[in-house]
């Protein structure tokens, strides 16, 4: 057990890897074999992720050095920096292990029926188990070179996924956008790390941040990296491949493209708190970001309201939902060198703003898998041709209002438990900000409620009186991330705590991210 | 100050490939010149690394028959491939995704074969 522990870092990266490239061999012995296949080795790997977790809730920060006599050495003797190439798993990490492991397992399930009868399914395996592994690997990465590396493995898959069914033209449109995008942010980042290094001669996060100087160059390299990853995270203005990109790709992977959003939120907050952190002015800094999210919250908002694409119009609630965490956040960055405002509200914004990160994704998994159950049965995404769905399709129904219910912020469901956190403590910071925040979310109500009766309510149309419900495997996956949101909403206290909180203080506090490969060195 | 030029030139001409690579992609329309404007900055990129790694007086770092004096230390290098083999990959995809789409709307520019508005 010990070994397995140490060793899972590694593991939870290979695995996906290894299976990625071994499903088009399984293929070969059927379908059925490949399907078995996938869900086993995933399931292994949900299982080293949670022992990891649960070791990481206890002991505290993992480090994985590769080729290593033990892997927790990461300063081989007489040696002052790191060499190796390592992995560095804290809070924070682990946290997005998690959101992006559950959201991968349901929406694996939820393609086991999906996907059946179209062609090419043992590449959509390979390209999901790849997409993984570059996600698990951005977050466990200890090193700047390698978050280069899984950007861009993240990225391909995620394109490629996108462009998954090649015969529609707005399919291959939304990949190649996302292609693009996802080229210059990475090669954008690698430019910033190569100024980082000829400076520091190292690339170890940990290490970079205790040599790190701040620099002219260092703030090209941070102007660099915040515009790169703010582009893959689909903030405004850089928010345009979202919405083509969430709405042609397949169903499965629509919340796994949107999980990678947040990785590269992830990578974001790793280099403005544990990088820069302490050197960068924190309260301009921590303006720009608030300035982001209320812009991406209510541009997001306003484009999402009068779309008739139902798909469309979720991308852009995932846009407004993005400016949420980025204003938690940002507010908690712009008090951080004020103990006494940071112990008051600043800290409650950062896990409001974090916890928001695995609410937002689990609903809004929930409700892309519900619009592409309705485009699975009626082949359409246009809200304005459904009508009466929720007659034929009664758990799809169900699903789409506990997903619309948790992204307004309702009760017992657990947008509400993150956005109440959100919105104390940004009041405390500035009003304005908070009522903004109130009023986007009431106008995302209105919009889902309206969708809610154009598609589900109203008069049986006869186009679709034949309609069945969805097979069983697509409610399954739909059913783990709905028990998951009524769970957090009824639970928010014991989520924070066990989760959140760790992760926040991992972000806030970088001494023990360096010191773990620095040693503790004053 | 001109006994530094020659130092300072790939990393001139780095910003130069990476000036025009922005160009091309902020401005031209038609897909396959983003796509090749899109090496131009992975070049760009590849050639600071480079750059970065060169140490006057420096010996490759290859441990057999190595003549006397400082080696370089090869981790650009190293940097370097793998940027390129992932570029590779890249490039592929979009040219794959290029083909599809002239295939579907008969046009690579890239506002004639749009579809995905508003």
């Amino acid at each position: 057990m010990d070994f397995l522990v140490t060793n899972s870092p590694a593991l939870i990266v290979a695995l996906p890897l290894l299976a990625a490239f071994a499903i088009p061999l399984v293929n070969r012995a059927g379908p059925r074999v490949r399907d078995i296949f996938s869900l086993v080795i995933f399931s292994l790997i949900a299982f080293f992720v949670a022992i990891l977790a649960v070791d990481i809730h206890s002991v505290g920060i993992h480090v994985y050095t590769f080729g290593a006599t033990a892997a927790e050495l990461a300063l081989p003797g007489g040696y002052m920096v790191p060499v190796r190439i390592m992995f560095e798993v804290d809070g924070m990490s682990i946290f997005m292990g998690i959101i992006v492991t559950t959201v991968t397992l349901a929406a694996l399930i939820y393609s086991l029926h999906f996907m059946k009868g179209q062609t090419g399914q043992a590449r959509f395996y390979s390209l999901m188990m790849l997409l993984y592994a570059g996600m698990m690997g951005l977050a466990f990465t200890g090193d700047m070179f390698n978050l280069f590396v899984f950007l861009e493995i993240a990225s391909i898959a995620g394109a490629a996924l996108a462009a998954y069914r090649t015969n529609k033209a707005d399919a291959i449109e939304g990949g190649f956008k996302y292609i693009v995008i996802s080229a210059v942010s990475a090669l954008l980042v690698l430019f910033a790390i190569g100024i980082l290094y000829a400076q520091y001669n190292v690339l170890s996060i940990a290490a970079l941040a205790y040599y790190m100087q701040y620099t002219p160059l260092d703030m090209i390299a941070l102007g660099l990296l915040a515009g790169a990853l703010v582009m893959k995270l689909a903030g405004v203005p850089l928010h345009m491949w979202a919405p083509d990109t969430y709405t042609v790709a397949p169903a499965g992977t629509t919340p796994m493209i949107l999980a990678a959003s947040y990785i590269s939120m992830y990578a974001l907050y790793r280099v403005t708190f544990t990088l820069y952190g302490g050197l960068i002015n924190t309260t301009a800094i921590g303006w720009v970001v608030i300035i982001v999210g209320v812009l991406s919250m209510f541009v997001g908002v306003m484009m999402a309201v009068h779309q008739t694409d139902i798909k469309r119009m979720m991308a852009y609630h995932a846009i407004s939902q993005g400016g949420y965490m980025l204003l938690g956040v940002g507010v908690c960055l712009a008090v951080i060198t004020d103990p006494v405002a940071l112990a008051s509200y600043g800290r409650d914004a950062m896990n409001g703003g974090v916890f928001h990160i695995i609410n937002h994704v689990f609903y809004k998994a929930l409700l892309f898998m519900t619009a592409e159950a309705i485009f699975f049965r009626i082949g359409t995404r246009d809200t304005n041709k459904m009508g009466g769905l929720a007659r034929n399709m009664k758990w799809t129904a169900g699903f789409y209002i506990i997903g619309a219910l948790a992204i307004s912020g309702i009760p017992p469901f657990n947008g509400f438990a993150s956005k109440l956190l959100i919105y104390e403590s940004v009041l405390k910071f500035s009003p304005v900000l908070s009522v903004i925040a109130m009023f986007v979310s009431l106008v995302t109500l209105a919009s889902f409620a309206k969708v809610f009766y154009s598609a589900f309510t109203g008069p049986p149309m006869p186009a679709y009186k034949e309609v069945k419900e969805v097979p069983k495997s697509m409610i399954i996956g739909m059913s783990i991330l709905a028990v998951l949101i009524i769970f957090f909403g009824l639970f928010p206290g014991l989520i924070v705590d066990t989760i959140v909180a760790p992760a926040t203080n991992a972000l806030i506090d970088q001494a023990p991210y360096i010191n773990a490969v620095m040693g503790a060195v004053p | 100050m001109m006994e530094h030029i020659p130092l300072n030139f790939p990393f001139l001409a780095a910003a130069l490939l990476a000036g025009v690579a922005f160009y091309i992609i902020i401005f031209k329309r038609n897909l396959i010149k983003l796509i090749m404007g899109i090496a131009m900055l992975a070049s760009a990129v590849n050639l600071f690394l480079v750059a970065l790694g060169y140490r006057a007086g420096g010996n490759a770092p290859i441990y057999t028959d190595v003549p006397p004096g400082p080696m370089v230390l090869p981790v650009p290098q190293a940097l370097t491939l793998t940027s390129i083999v992932i570029n590779v990959a890249v490039l592929a995809l979009m040219l794959t995704m290029v083909v599809h789409i002239y295939r579907h709307t008969g046009d690579i520019d890239s506002e004639k074969s749009r579809k995905l508005k508003g």
